[in-house]
């Protein structure tokens, strides 16, 4: 996967400086960070506001509440199965939008760059994040590049920041969680933090996996049409739909209950987990949501996210209770219970 | 292999034998699993909500994270924080407290540690890098030292003079027999631990059944492993009978697997050892043998005389021979929790402490049900 990215296939639209790597100067305010903007960031996320190179982008946001977010993203290796830095950039914030039932409209980038980092990766980097907007249908219109030295950054930081309107009459927050409510889930866990997890380790899992990075705005808008009964929308990113559940459980003082049979896990993610001691209710997603629906309107979400491309696997999980509010409960497999917290720091392999 | 795992967790037949040991219970019995997996699985799959309350699961002292001794953990770090050193440990060792710190925190001041997935990733590292020493962490039961004894074995094979292990091995059977003579023991019956059995088969514990007159049931990790280890230990005592018996056959012969034996007792030589709360245990341990003696880590790196200092809250000692539950500790859940651990229980997935943490803490939860609409 990642030996077929052919880095030397970029070419820069207008040839930097004879610079094949970021060097100091890039970020110095000067003729070479100009240059890094006007041919390389400019021409991939080209459109109105950003052509302008102002201090700030203007921009035209049609009346209603705004949503804004923002997220920094230090993912090491920059490539690895299903996606990149970039892509993940992008979709991350647009999926912090869409969570609140926005509808994403602008982002800003702002780039932390090691010395020494081929200006040619950079590239791909910055064409995926173009395209990861496209695919979302929002604008890259500010940026920012600041350089550090060699052995002081993993090659690229990315900061994205976005913001999107609320449709009138949308109001989704984890705090609307109640009882009775169904909680869904968009389709198989673990995906993101596996994938990570074998190239990183350079472990093998069976079948090759690869990151289910995707930005999630599609998908809501189609839910959002079939029903406004969507309480709470969350995508599980880092500590899985462990950590997911248990902020739904504390924001509405709600208890949550699962059942494990239910839960979405491709044979790969299970046998990583099982061979490393894991769970995968603790391992990162970056295109799954979670949503909590009340009762009579759960099937009409389901159906609905099961039309869209990236909802086809989407199932019904458990349901929000009144008992033991702020804690969420699995129903194990052979029928007992067992509480699932939040994990502490990093998910650690076991010894044996 | 994963829908092979699935038959041994089929809800049905747990059904059937959750039923078969409610009705062949007529009395109160104390049967302790002695592996820390096993203890993982019991609390993960709420296997010990669903048993008759006659049946009390006593967790053993199996977890390796959490018999490591102090003095061992303070030494990893010493050796971790030295220049020039690469040290290599399995992940759930990092978070480990040693008398002022754990490895997380010895990283964040800019040791180099790693964690690896094999010992063999540390040779790999020690060839990779010459002018480094890579140092392996090799703690576990019989379980994990073959292939700690293989890591040894070929970095003498490849001749590496920047290779060294930190060895804290312990091992079954004399831990049963310090617990079998132990006045406060309530133990009637123990669950042997099958991945410890397949090394090393059973014939090590034949004595141990004559002994005491207790009850080995050499048993797997699965909950309906789990269950049928549990099934034939109630229908022996039920019948007071003390016989050692194998319900995990699909892995476990009675000679164990001898190729491995052979190189660890190669490698490897028994030991007096300390268990961390717990105390000195003897013949309880492995130790380099002389023809690796070149390969031990203590020798290599100055790190005799440490001093060390136990958390004076912590009874994780009385945990790990069976005497308190985690809840009944004092500390449990106030001063320690999986986030400031007191004790090493407190921090591997397969420390009691830790389990009844993650898993346990609400026993009221045993009546929720997901609503048969959903």
């Amino acid at each position: 996967m990642i030996e077929s990215i052919d880095f030397t296939a970029w070419s820069c639209p207008l040839p930097l400086r004879s610079y094949p790597t970021i060097v100091m100067g890039h970020g110095g305010g000067g003729k070479l960070s100009a240059e890094l903007v006007e041919h390389l960031f400019a021409p991939a996320f080209r459109n109105a506001a950003l052509d302008a190179l102002g201090d700030a982008a203007v921009l035209t946001l049609e009346g209603g509440r705004l949503a804004y977010s923002t997220d920094s993203f230090v993912v090491r290796p920059l490539f690895f199965p299903g996606g990149n830095i970039g892509k993940l950039a992008v979709n991350g914030t647009v999926n912090d939008l869409a969570m609140m039932g926005a509808k994403p409209q602008y982002l800003t980038a702002g780039f932390i760059l090691e010395e020494g980092l081929l200006v040619s990766q950079l590239g791909v980097i910055v064409e995926e994040m173009a395209a990861a907007a496209r695919a979302a249908g929002v604008q890259i219109v500010a940026g920012d590049t600041k350089v550090v030295d060699k052995g002081h950054g993993d090659g690229v930081y990315i900061n994205t920041s976005g913001v999107g309107v609320i449709p009138e009459g949308v109001d989704i927050r984890p705090q609307r969680a109640q009882p009775g409510d169904v909680v869904i889930v968009s389709g198989e866990i673990g995906l993101h933090g596996v994938a990570i997890l074998s190239v990183r380790e350079g472990l093998e899992f069976g079948a090759p996996v690869e990151s289910d990075c995707a930005p999630l705005n599609g998908l809501v808008e189609a839910m959002l049409a079939a029903s406004r009964a969507i309480h709470v929308l969350r995508d599980p990113t880092r500590g899985g739909l462990a950590a997911t559940l248990n902020e739904i459980a504390r924001a509405a003082r709600v208890g949550v209950v699962y059942e494990e049979r239910r839960l979405p896990v491709p044979p790969a993610v299970a046998a990583a987990c099982e061979m490393l001691g894991m769970d995968p209710v603790y391992i990162a997603n970056e295109g799954k949501l979670v949503a909590v629906v009340a009762p009579e309107e759960a099937e009409v979400v389901l159906e609905a996210m099961r039309r869209h491309p990236l909802g086809a696997k989407a199932a019904i999980i458990g349901r929000i209770t009144a008992e033991h509010p702020g804690v969420v409960v699995a129903r194990t497999g052979i029928g007992g219970s067992r509480v699932v917290d939040m994990q502490v720091g990093e998910q650690l392999p076991r010894i044996c | 292999m994963v829908k092979y795992l699935d038959e041994f967790r089929n809800p049905e037949i747990a059904q059937r034998l959750f039923d078969e040991i409610r009705r062949m219970t007529t009395r109160p019995w104390a049967i302790m699993e002695v592996c820390g997996g096993q203890t993982h699985s019991i609390i993960r799959n709420g296997i010990d909500q669903l048993l008759p309350p006659e049946i009390e699961l006593i967790h053993g002292p199996g977890c390796p994270v959490c018999v490591t001794p102090l003095e061992t953990i303070d030494k990893a770090l010493k050796i971790a924080a030295q220049p020039g050193v690469i040290f290599c440990s399995f992940g759930d060792m990092l978070r480990v407290p040693g008398s002022e710190k754990d490895l997380f925190r010895v990283k964040s001041e800019g040791a180099d540690v790693r964690i690896v997935y094999s010992p063999l990733d540390a040779v790999k590292l020690a060839q990779a890098n010459p002018e480094r020493e890579v140092v392996f962490f090799a703690i576990g039961f019989e379980t994990t030292a073959p292939a700690n004894a293989m890591a040894v074995y070929q970095a003498k094979q490849l001749g590496l003079r920047n290779f060294s292990m930190l060895v804290s091995h312990v091992l079954v059977p004399p831990a049963i027999a310090a617990i079998m003579e132990s006045p406060a023991t309530r133990v009637q019956a123990f669950l042997a631990a099958g991945h410890v059995c397949t090394v090393m088969g059973y014939w090590e514990y034949e004595p141990l059944v004559e002994r005491y007159h207790v009850p080995i049931v050499v048993t797997g990790f699965e909950p309906l492993d789990v269950l049928e280890g549990i099934r034939r230990a109630v229908a022996q005592l039920e019948k007071g009978e003390a016989r050692l018996e194998n319900a995990y056959p699909r892995a476990v012969r009675r000679e164990g697997n001898t190729a491995a034996q052979k190189m660890l007792a190669d490698v490897f030589e028994v030991t007096d050892r300390a268990w961390r709360g717990i105390g000195v245990i003897p013949r309880s341990g492995w130790r380099l043998s002389e023809r690796y003696r070149d390969f031990d880590a203590e020798a290599r790196f100055a790190v005799a005389n440490i001093r060390t200092q136990e958390s004076p809250l912590c009874r994780s000692g009385e945990v790990l021979q069976g005497l308190l539950k985690p809840n009944q500790c004092p500390a449990f859940g106030k001063e320690c929790t999986p986030r400031t651990p007191l004790g090493a229980t407190m921090v591997s997935s397969e420390g009691a402490c830790a389990a009844y943490y993650q898993y346990g803490r609400f026993v009221q939860v045993e009546e929720t049900t997901v609503a048969p609409s959903v």
